[in-house]
């Protein structure tokens, strides 16, 4: 065969794989596109209903029809702001230690662990807050935290067990595993020499690890962060189950709340009326959104830091 | 792990360790000594019975084929193995006359004295400043602000890195040069002020114009500092060492003045090497 067959056939497959990575990647766009396309259309009776206010009303009244969403965006933000303040200096304490510490075994073998707590299906995470955590919510921590921390207005009020602060515990315990799993593998990513350059220098182990790989793979640390965020903020399931879905904003994080995706999972099957079905649609709108500024905010911060090189 | 700085665990001899005839008044009296120094991976023998001493204030070249163990040696001698896992030493190495290994020795004030510079420049990614600051933060050197500028800025007088990095202290180091890169690191190290630089294959990811300023550089440094430099080039180490010895399959073949093992040495091995007929 003529060498010019022979390359004309592979410049035929260069293009046909061209194409079909050219066609998933704009599927991908599409999907995207017609997600926010149908998110949109769908929720335009609301949209128009309430306007602006839709974001800040506190009422939710299926009844009368008046819809705002702000219970909902906040237990959301809340619940998701209470997972990361724990989960996060967990994470990445557990993932220091398994990266840095641990002896290569038993590492791996506790990584296999968690890797497999990330497996778990959320609803059982909801059920081990409703059996577990709720009761002993209700009868220790919240009593203990509110004689010590009293005077503060998050910790006050009834304990019912079922709230923000349980379903931010619950959601913090499955974003747990995320941020470990991702944190381990950017820690040991980081080259040898980095840590070599540390201790020669006359560094501690643990200066080393704060000062230097830490700092190192700082950028794949966000990435864990926001990845846990993303994960938490969408979750509807385990939230449902523990944060008692009741539509109003609350300071405390003791009292029953209600978070976006876990009203959408309640009510749409019960949404009769054309608007309560186009209000939990711009609900989910409004949810869309708000995980695509948590992303967008990730990536910023990933290359304003990468731009910079330094971060002392 | 505690860092004592009051009183340096490694302790300075008061009396001049086995005095081997006229070395106790020659202007090198031995820094580090091995004694039958043998390192193993696991159950893998990486050095066997390594006997040498070096003289301070000179240069130490270590050559050899690659994987004789050169980097081994010079790595315990900071004892850099310790983090590798599943390494065992025994022998003896003393700096100053005092046992490294002993029990009890605070292996972080050690780093400090025995300096090290790696093959691969490896900066961290933080400013050029902070990158030399960073030695001299950890072991609190610095009294003051401007102390902390000053002795950044001697360092890098020091390496020879001044004059091409005074304008551009706060911008990243990943931003230079590979020669400024591993005169940085240079730099780096010598802000802890440490009495022995190790340096393995410093030059050998460099271009020849790099290559020479660092070469230069060392011929500077060993007035101030005992240099130990682990070279694949024998060239290199015909031009700046004074003492070379030479490795082959973890074992310390000969060690002589330069100028000797590359023209009169004692064994037909280095011979065959420095020649170039195997190696």
């Amino acid at each position: 065969m003529p060498a010019g067959g022979w390359r004309a056939r592979l410049r035929n497959g260069d293009e046909v794989a061209h194409l079909m990575a050219l066609l998933f990647g704009l599927t991908l766009a599409l999907l995207t596109t017609l997600v926010a396309f149908e998110l949109v259309v769908n929720s335009s009776l609301a949209r128009h209903r309430f306007g602006w206010s839709f974001l800040t009303g506190q009422t939710w009244d299926p009844v009368a029809d008046q819809y705002g969403a702000a219970p909902f965006i906040y237990g959301t933000v809340v619940t998701s702001a209470i997972a990361l303040i724990v989960a996060v200096p967990l994470g990445i304490g557990a993932a220091l230690f398994l990266a840095e510490l641990a002896p290569r075994r038993i590492s791996d073998a506790l990584t296999l662990v968690i890797e497999l707590l990330a497996a778990v299906p959320s609803v059982v995470y909801g059920l081990i807050g409703v059996a577990v955590l709720v009761p002993l919510m209700r009868q220790y921590v919240q009593p203990a935290l509110q004689r010590v921390a009293g005077s503060i207005p998050v910790f006050t009020g009834p304990a019912y067990g079922v709230g923000y602060l349980t379903a931010g515990l619950v959601l913090a315990i499955m974003i747990v595993p995320f941020i470990v799993s991702v944190v381990r593998e950017v820690l040991l990513a980081v080259p040898r020499e980095q840590r070599e350059a540390a201790l020669a220098l006359g560094s501690t182990r643990w200066e080393s690890t704060a000062r230097v790989v830490l700092p190192y793979a700082r950028l794949g640390v966000f990435g864990a962060v926001f990845l846990a965020l993303g994960r938490a903020l969408g979750e509807t399931m385990a939230v449902t189950m523990v944060i008692g879905n009741r539509p109003e904003i609350s300071a405390s994080l003791f009292a029953p709340g209600y978070s976006m995706a876990a009203v959408i999972a309640n009510e749409f099957t019960e949404a009769t009326g054309n608007l309560y079905l186009h209000a939990l649609v711009e609900i989910g709108l409004v949810l869309f959104l708000l995980t695509m500024i948590v992303n967008a905010f990730a990536r910023i911060l990933i290359v304003v830091t990468t731009r910079r090189g330094t971060a002392a | 792990m505690t860092r004592v700085t009051a009183s340096p665990p490694i302790a300075r001899p008061r009396v001049e360790r086995h005095a081997t005839g006229a070395e106790a008044e020659s202007p090198h009296p031995v820094k580090i000594a091995t004694e039958r120094v043998s390192l193993f991976y696991g159950g893998k023998q990486a050095l066997h019975d390594v006997t040498l001493d070096i003289g301070s204030n000179q240069v130490t070249a270590l050559i050899g084929p690659s994987g004789c163990g050169k980097s081994t040696y010079l790595r315990t001698l900071n004892r850099m193995n310790d983090i590798v896992p599943k390494t065992r030493i025994a022998g003896r190495v003393t700096l100053d006359g005092a046992d490294i290994y002993a029990a009890g020795v605070d292996v972080v004030a050690l780093r400090r004295r025995v300096g090290m510079v790696f093959q691969r420049s490896n900066p961290f990614p933080k400013s050029n400043f902070d990158n030399v600051a960073y030695g001299i933060r950890v072991n609190r050197l610095a009294s003051s602000r401007g102390d902390l500028r000053e002795r950044v800025e001697a360092s890098l007088r020091r390496a020879a890195l001044w004059d091409e990095v005074k304008d551009r202290l706060h911008e990243s180091a990943l931003a230079l040069s590979g020669g400024q890169q591993q005169r940085l690191c240079i730099a780096r190290a010598l802000a802890v002020q440490p009495d022995v630089l190790l340096m393995d294959e410093p030059a050998s990811a460099l271009d020849p114009i790099a290559t020479q300023r660092i070469e230069e550089l060392i011929y500077e440094l060993k007035r101030d500092y005992t240099i130990v430099i682990v070279t694949h080039n024998m060239q290199q180490a015909a031009r700046v060492s004074d003492v070379t010895a030479f490795f082959w399959l973890g074992k310390l073949v000969e060690v002589a003045p330069t100028e000797q093992l590359f023209t009169n040495p004692r064994e037909k091995l280095t011979d065959d090497y420095v020649t170039g007929r195997f190696g």
